[in-house]
């Protein structure tokens, strides 16, 4: 076995003690030197401990409580300094059909629960397989950006997970409550969204309110072609976009029509200023 | 039959059955087959008349049958439909309110009473000038030509208009109520199957065998006992879409077996408690009536809470009601993206409770009112065995 591979660190995010324990036990007797840097039973400790322990594999399970497997990887691909290459990541589902067909057609690795001994050994090869590859190449940019684009077509236009419900109907208006009074605010006026916490930020050019609806459900009530999602927790009116000025970081900052601050796109979402 | 089937079958045949003294079969083919019996009926009355006194003309008796005879069914099966089309209309006026229909059924019974007379009447007219025309007779025309003999044939047409009427209208009614019997079967297999489909969630299952497969390998002794579970619950799955009812003891049973599974996959972070009282454990219920309620509190509640938290089935006695309650302690009601499978869930759980009970039974889903939040839903049901 390449020396290099006995370095190798994974992190696992499952839910179920059992299957976390098993398969952190399957990975023992098949790939012996993987060392297991931390094994996190929700979305939000798994994103904390693979930002602090920068494992070279992420194995997550898709349906968990808080963030869901995919949105773990969207936060990963913002989040993940640029020097460090982004890991591999390995999902795990029980039965999501549209998740499946996604992942077929994205060619990331995933896997079907329950694991059965030769899959996952199959899995580990080809995560070998890769590795050595990006030691080869060197070339952590080139498959930084095949996984971006990867990620972009699993979370699907405006953002949403596969195999989510009925495209919601579409907002004309926005209602936000402060107090007693209700505002009512034409979603053509909003410059910007921002999730905080439970609430959104709804930024227009005149001034601000706060809904209490999390992004992921306001986002497909949006048309996807006039508000573009530029990093997890921002989405912008296109037309209130007068700049984007690329980082060295590979982000990209955006100065607003009608607004003072700028807002700062993901990586992930980098693209959608290529032309500009 | 399936017991969530009935309101939708009832639905479907009061939906129908508005239409029942008037619907013509709009098809072509069913206008020929009429034509074709009005014929045959109008032949057989030119022999009958002609073997009942020989004298008269045998040509013209046959032309005088075929021409009255059709120009009374034109008239009267034109006039049927022209009637339904404006009954159609009045009713989509007044929406599909349930009320109104009664009373629209009993002016479209009005019409064809006041059709019958006054279709066979012009349709007799206009059948006998044709007759005439062709045998250069002249039958008598009641109330047109002022003649006081009120014909034999015009009593005769009106004899055959009812007689024939009488006739079609059964066979109608007969294609109609066979109609009906298909497609409420079709329902009744169509939401036995779906189900089906809403209890063995293919997340839940797989999951479950995940954890199944894993624990034969650490505990064999507590996998057999799950696997034991795990039939318990299929088979009252499978069970519960053919017999009506079981006592609440075998309820409470199901979903400890159900709850016990979620909580091999959950581990500490859920905690059950199951409470039935001595003296309701013999009561009557529909099978897996709470399962949709639990499985809700357990995938929209508790699973994607990071901490977890409780969930606790209660029955109680409240008067002449039986009261069953699930609580969870999980995100809630806000929290949770409604989806097809909650609606599908609580949707089948009023539907069956409808069914069995009409109004005296009902499903509320509302906040927990407590510091711990989460979701509670409450059935009220009356007392005793259901019938």
């Amino acid at each position: 076995m390449n020396p290099a591979l006995t370095e190798t660190s994974a992190l696992i995010a499952e839910d179920e003690p059992l299957l976390a324990a098993h398969l952190q036990a399957e990975l023992a007797q098949l790939w012996p030197a993987l060392r297991i840097a931390a094994v996190c039973g929700d979305g939000d400790s798994a994103l904390e401990q693979a930002l602090a322990k920068r494992p070279q594999l992420c194995f997550l399970d898709i349906r968990m409580p808080g963030r869901s497997g995919l949105e773990v990887a969207q936060a990963l691909a913002e989040d993940w300094p640029a020097e460090q290459p982004f890991p591999l990541l390995v999902f795990a589902t029980a039965y999501d059909q549209y998740a499946l067909q996604a992942f077929e057609r994205q060619a990331v690795d995933y896997l079907l629960k329950p694991l059965d001994r030769t899959r996952l050994s199959a899995c580990v090869q080809r995560l070998q397989a890769r590795l050595e590859e990006r030691q080869r190449r060197q070339d952590a940019h080139g498959a930084l950006q095949q996984t971006f684009q990867q990620l972009r077509a699993l979370l699907g236009p405006g953002g949403a997970l596969p195999g989510s419900d009925f495209p919601p109907p579409r907002l004309d208006v926005i209602s936000a409550q402060v107090g007693s009074v209700v505002h009512l605010v034409p979603v053509d006026e909003v410059v910007y969204f921002e999730a905080a916490d439970k609430y959104v930020r709804v930024v227009t050019a005149a001034r601000e309110h706060l809904i209490r609806l999390p992004l992921k459900e306001l986002l497909p009530q949006l048309d996807a072609q006039r508000f573009w999602q530029v990093h997890r927790s921002v989405v912008v009116q296109a037309r209130c976009i007068a700049q984007a000025q690329r980082e060295e970081s590979g982000k990209v900052t955006l100065r607003l029509k009608g607004r003072p601050e700028t807002l700062t796109a993901s990586r992930l979402y980098a693209h959608l200023f290529r032309g500009l | 039959m399936n017991r969530v089937s009935p309101p939708r079958a009832a639905a479907a045949v009061s939906r129908s059955d508005g239409s029942a003294p008037e619907a013509p079969s709009r098809r072509w083919t069913g206008v020929l087959r009429r034509g074709a019996i009005v014929v045959v009926a109008c032949c057989l009355l030119a022999v009958v008349l002609w073997l009942s006194d020989r004298r008269i003309n045998v040509s013209a008796n046959f032309i005088y049958s075929l021409s009255i005879g059709i120009s009374c069914w034109v008239m009267l099966d034109g006039g049927r439909s022209l009637a339904w089309a404006v009954l159609q209309r009045l009713r989509r006026g007044r929406g599909s309110a349930g009320n109104g229909s009664a009373g629209l059924r009993s002016l479209a019974w009005a019409v064809v009473v006041l059709l019958l007379p006054l279709g066979t009447w012009v349709g007799y007219v206009i059948g006998a000038t044709i007759g005439d025309a062709f045998t250069g007779h002249r039958l008598p025309k009641p109330g047109l030509d002022g003649s006081s003999d009120f014909g034999g044939s015009l009593v005769i047409s009106l004899l055959m208009a009812v007689g024939i009427s009488a006739i079609l209208f059964a066979r109608e009614r007969l294609a109609m109520s066979r109609a009906q019997i298909a497609a409420a079967e079709r329902l009744a297999a169509e939401s036995r199957l779906a189900l089906l489909q809403s209890q063995l969630e293919p997340h839940m299952l797989f999951n479950t065998l995940a954890n199944l497969r894993v624990l034969i390998g650490l505990d064999a002794t507590r996998a057999q006992e799950m696997l034991d579970r795990l039939i318990a619950f299929l088979r009252a799955t499978l069970a519960a879409s053919r017999s009506s009812a079981h006592p609440l003891a075998a309820e409470f049973d199901r979903l400890a077996d159900y709850l016990a599974l979620i909580g091999v996959r959950m581990g500490a972070r859920l905690q059950v408690r199951l409470d039935l009282p001595e003296d309701l454990r013999t009561l009557l219920v529909p099978p897996l009536l709470l399962q949709p309620l639990v499985e809700n509190a357990v995938q929209h509640g508790l699973e994607p809470k990071v901490a977890g938290g409780r969930i606790e089935v209660t029955a109680r006695r409240d008067g002449p009601r039986l009261r069953l309650s699930v609580r969870d302690t999980g995100l809630g009601l806000d929290a949770a993206v409604p989806s097809s499978g909650t609606h599908f869930g609580l949707q089948q759980v009023r539907e069956r409770l409808a069914a069995l009970h009409g109004d005296a039974a009902s499903l509320l889903l509302q906040a927990a009112e407590d510091a711990e939040g989460g979701t509670l839903a409450v059935v009220t049901l009356p007392l005793g065995p259901s019938p």
